[in-house]
C-alpha cells in the first residue's frame, strides 16, 4: 500500500480479514464433522476434501490477519490464537456456515450457498490492492470453483433424483434461504475497506443470484422468493451453535493453556 | 485344461514368484483367502477411520487440525483401493460392506479401543500405523497382483502417518508435565492392543501356514510382533516415556528384547464383540449406511435419468 493506513483502517482491514477467515474455518469445521460418516465414501473424501480446503484457506486468512495485529501491538499473535481463543461475540463469520449439517441436503446447500458467494467475492478480491488478500483469493479460487461444481452437481442430483431427495432438498434450501441475506449486505469493516484495499462487491448479489437460478432450473427446484433475512455473523451476533462449536473446537486451548502442539 | 494341471501350473507361478493376476486360474481357497484378507483390511481402513474423527473437531491446532482431516482423508482413500482390489476377485464392494455391518466380516480389533485424548492420536500413528507398516510392507511382495500394488501405495502413505505420529509424541513429551503424562497414559494404552494386532502367536494362528505357502505373507505373527518390540523399545526410549511391560528387557542372546505375556483373553474377548467401543464403531457405520441411502438412492435415479435423455436425445443426423 502506498500510503500508511491510519489505526482504523487498520482495524478495518483485520476485520474483514478475519471475516474471512472465520467464515472459512467455521465452515470447515462443521464439514469435518462428515469426516467417516458420509452416506458413500467417494463422498465422504470429496467432503472432507472440502473441509481441508476450507482449513487452508481459514489458515492464510489467519496468518495475515495475525501479522497485521502483531505489527500493530507489538504483541506476537499467532493463528492459533485467533481461532482458539477468541469467544463467540468475537467471530465474524457468516451465521449459515455454523448451522448444524442435519443431513446431506442441508451439508449440500450450505455448501453451495457458501461457496458460490465465496466464489463471486474471491473474483473480485484477486484484483484487491491488498496484495496479501489478493493472493489468498487467487489461490482459494481454485478451490472453491471445484466446491461450487460439486455442490451444483448435487443440488441438481438430489433435485432432479428421487421424490424423497427432491423434498429433502427443497425443506434443506426453504430453511437455508433466510442466512443467504447477509452475505450482500456489507458490515462497517466491509464498507470502510471498500477504498482502500478493495473493489465493489455490489454486483455480486446479481452474479450470485444468477447462478443459483441456474443450477436450482436445472435441478427442477423454485428459487424462494423474497423474504425476511437473519442477519449478525459478521458483527458477532450469533446463533445458539457457534458457542458449542468453539466449546468442542477450543477445548484443548482453553484447558491447556499456551502450550505447543 | 483340467484342474490339477491348472493347480500345477498355479503352484508354480507361486514357486516362481509370478504374480497372480485377476484373469488368472487360482485355487478357490486361495481366492477365499484373500477376498478375506482383503476386505478385512479394507474395512479397517473404514472403521479405523472413526477414533481419528473423534479429534478432528477438537485437534489442539490448526495445523494439527489440517493434518489429522488429511490423515483419516487417506484411510477412507486406502479403504477404496483396497475394496478394488478385492473386487477384481469378483466380490462386490455392496456384498463386503453388507458382511461389514452385519457382523460377519471383521475389521481389525484395535479400533475397537476408545481415543481419549489428544495423545492417542499420536499413539495410533505411532503404534498402531507403525504396526500396520510392519504387517504390510511384506504384502506389496503378495502373490496377487491387485493387492500388492495396492499396498505399495498404502504403505508410502502410513509411513507419512507415522511419522506424524511420533512427531505429535515427540511435541508432548518436549512439553509441560501435564503433556508428557499425556503421552506416557496414550503408550500406557495402546501398548497391548498393539502387539495383538500381529495376531495370535503362530501356534495359534490357523492361516498363517497355508498363507504363507501361497506367499501372501511373508513372516508369521510372532516374527513381526518382535520386530516390532525391537523398534518401538527404542523411539520410547528417544520419547523419554515407558513401555507398560515390566518384563520388557534387552537379551543378549538372541539379540532382541524378551516381553511380557499378551493377554490373550482380552484379546478374543474384543474379537468377539466385547471390546470398549465394537458396538459403537459398527452402530456409527450402520448409522451413516441407513442414513446415506436416499443420497445413494437419489444419485442413482439421477444418473438414471440422464442416461435415458441422453438416448433419447442421441443424435440421429
Amino acid at each position: 500500500m502506498d500510503s500508511k493506513p491510519t489505526n482504523n483502517a487498520q482495524n478495518d482491514l483485520v476485520d474483514f480479514t478475519l471475516f474471512f477467515a472465520d467464515s472459512s474455518l467455521i465452515m470447515g469445521h462443521r464439514l469435518s464433522e462428515w469426516t467417516g460418516h458420509g452416506p458413500m465414501l467417494e463422498q465422504d473424501i470429496a467432503i472432507t476434501n472440502i473441509a481441508l480446503d476450507l482449513i487452508g484457506q481459514a489458515r492464510n486468512f489467519y496468518q495475515y490477519a495475525a501479522e497485521l495485529i502483531t505489527n500493530q501491538k507489538d504483541k506476537k499473535i499467532t493463528e492459533d490464537d485467533l481461532a482458539y481463543l477468541r469467544d463467540a461475540h468475537e467471530f465474524k463469520n457468516l451465521l449459515i456456515t455454523e448451522l448444524p449439517n442435519e443431513d446431506w441436503a442441508k451439508t449440500i446447500g450450505k455448501v453451495f450457498f457458501f461457496s458460490t458467494w465465496q466464489f463471486y467475492f474471491y473474483q473480485k478480491l484477486i484484483y484487491s490492492s491488498d496484495k496479501q488478500l489478493a493472493a489468498i483469493a487467487e489461490k482459494s479460487l481454485k478451490e472453491v470453483t471445484y466446491h461450487v461444481k460439486w455442490s451444483s452437481d448435487w443440488i441438481i442430483r438430489l433435485g432432479d433424483g428421487t421424490e424423497e431427495s427432491k423434498k429433502t432438498i427443497e425443506k434443506a434450501i426453504e430453511d437455508l434461504w433466510p442466512y443467504t441475506g447477509e452475505m450482500f449486505v456489507p458490515a462497517d469493516f466491509e464498507a470502510d475497506v471498500k477504498n482502500s484495499v478493495f473493489v465493489d462487491v455490489s454486483s455480486i448479489k446479481n452474479d450470485w443470484l444468477e447462478k443459483v437460478n441456474s443450477v436450482f432450473k436445472e435441478g427442477t427446484l423454485a428459487v424462494p422468493g423474497e423474504s425476511w433475512m437473519q442477519s449478525g455473523g459478521k458483527n458477532g451476533i450469533h446463533t445458539e451453535h457457534l458457542g458449542y462449536i468453539l466449546a468442542e473446537m477450543q477445548f484443548m486451548q482453553r484447558a491447556y493453556p499456551g502450550l505447543e502442539w | 485344461m483340467d484342474e490339477a494341471k491348472e493347480l500345477e501350473r498355479f503352484d508354480d507361478k507361486i514357486e516362481q514368484e509370478i504374480r497372480i493376476e485377476p484373469k488368472d486360474w487360482m485355487p478357490d481357497d486361495y481366492r477365499k483367502m484373500l477376498i478375506r484378507q482383503i476386505s478385512q483390511h479394507a474395512h479397517s481402513e473404514i472403521v479405523g477411520m472413526l477414533p481419528e474423527a473423534n479429534w478432528i473437531t477438537r485437534a489442539p491446532s490448526l495445523r494439527r487440525k489440517a493434518t489429522l482431516l488429511a490423515k483419516v482423508q487417506d484411510e477412507a482413500g486406502h479403504g477404496l483401493y483396497l475394496y478394488c482390489a478385492a473386487e477384481t476377485l469378483n466380490i462386490s464392494r455392496e456384498e463386503m460392506v453388507d458382511q461389514l455391518l452385519s457382523g460377519r466380516a471383521k475389521y481389525s480389533s484395535i479400533f475397537n479401543y476408545p481415543t481419549l485424548s489428544w495423545a492417542d492420536i499420536g499413539a495410533i500413528g505411532w503404534l498402531v500405523d507403525g504396526a500396520a507398516i510392519m504387517n504390510q510392507v511384506p504384502l506389496c511382495r503378495a502373490s496377487y497382483g491387485p493387492y500388492a500394488r495396492a499396498m505399495v501405495r498404502i504403505c508410502k502413505e502410513e509411513s507419512f502417518h507415522q511419522r506424524q505420529g511420533y512427531e505429535i509424541l515427540l511435541t508432548l513429551c518436549r512439553g509441560s508435565e501435564e503433556q508428557k503424562a499425556m503421552a506416557q497414559d496414550a503408550l500406557n494404552r495402546w501398548w497391548w492392543p498393539s502387539l495383538m494386532m500381529f495376531g495370535p502367536n503362530d501356534d495359534a494362528s490357523s492361516h498363517t501356514a497355508q498363507s504363507m505357502k501361497w506367499k501372501i505373507k511373508r513372516f508369521s505373527n510372532d516374527e513381526l510382533r518382535q520386530k516390532f518390540v525391537d523398534v518401538c523399545k527404542e523411539q520410547a526410549d528417544i520419547l523419554g516415556i515407558t513401555i507398560p511391560d515390566p518384563d520388557l528387557k534387552w537379551n543378549e542372546e538372541s539379540g532382541h528384547y524378551d516381553f511380557g505375556k499378551i493377554n490373550w483373553d482380552e484379546f478374543w474377548n474384543v474379537i468377539k464383540g466385547n471390546g470398549p467401543c465394537n458396538k459403537e464403531r459398527l452402530q456409527a457405520r450402520i448409522e451413516s449406511h441407513e442414513e446415506g441411502a436416499w443420497v445413494r438412492e437419489a444419485a442413482l435415479a439421477y444418473a438414471e435419468k440422464k442416461k435415458k435423455s441422453e438416448l433419447v436425445g442421441s443424435p440421429s443426423n
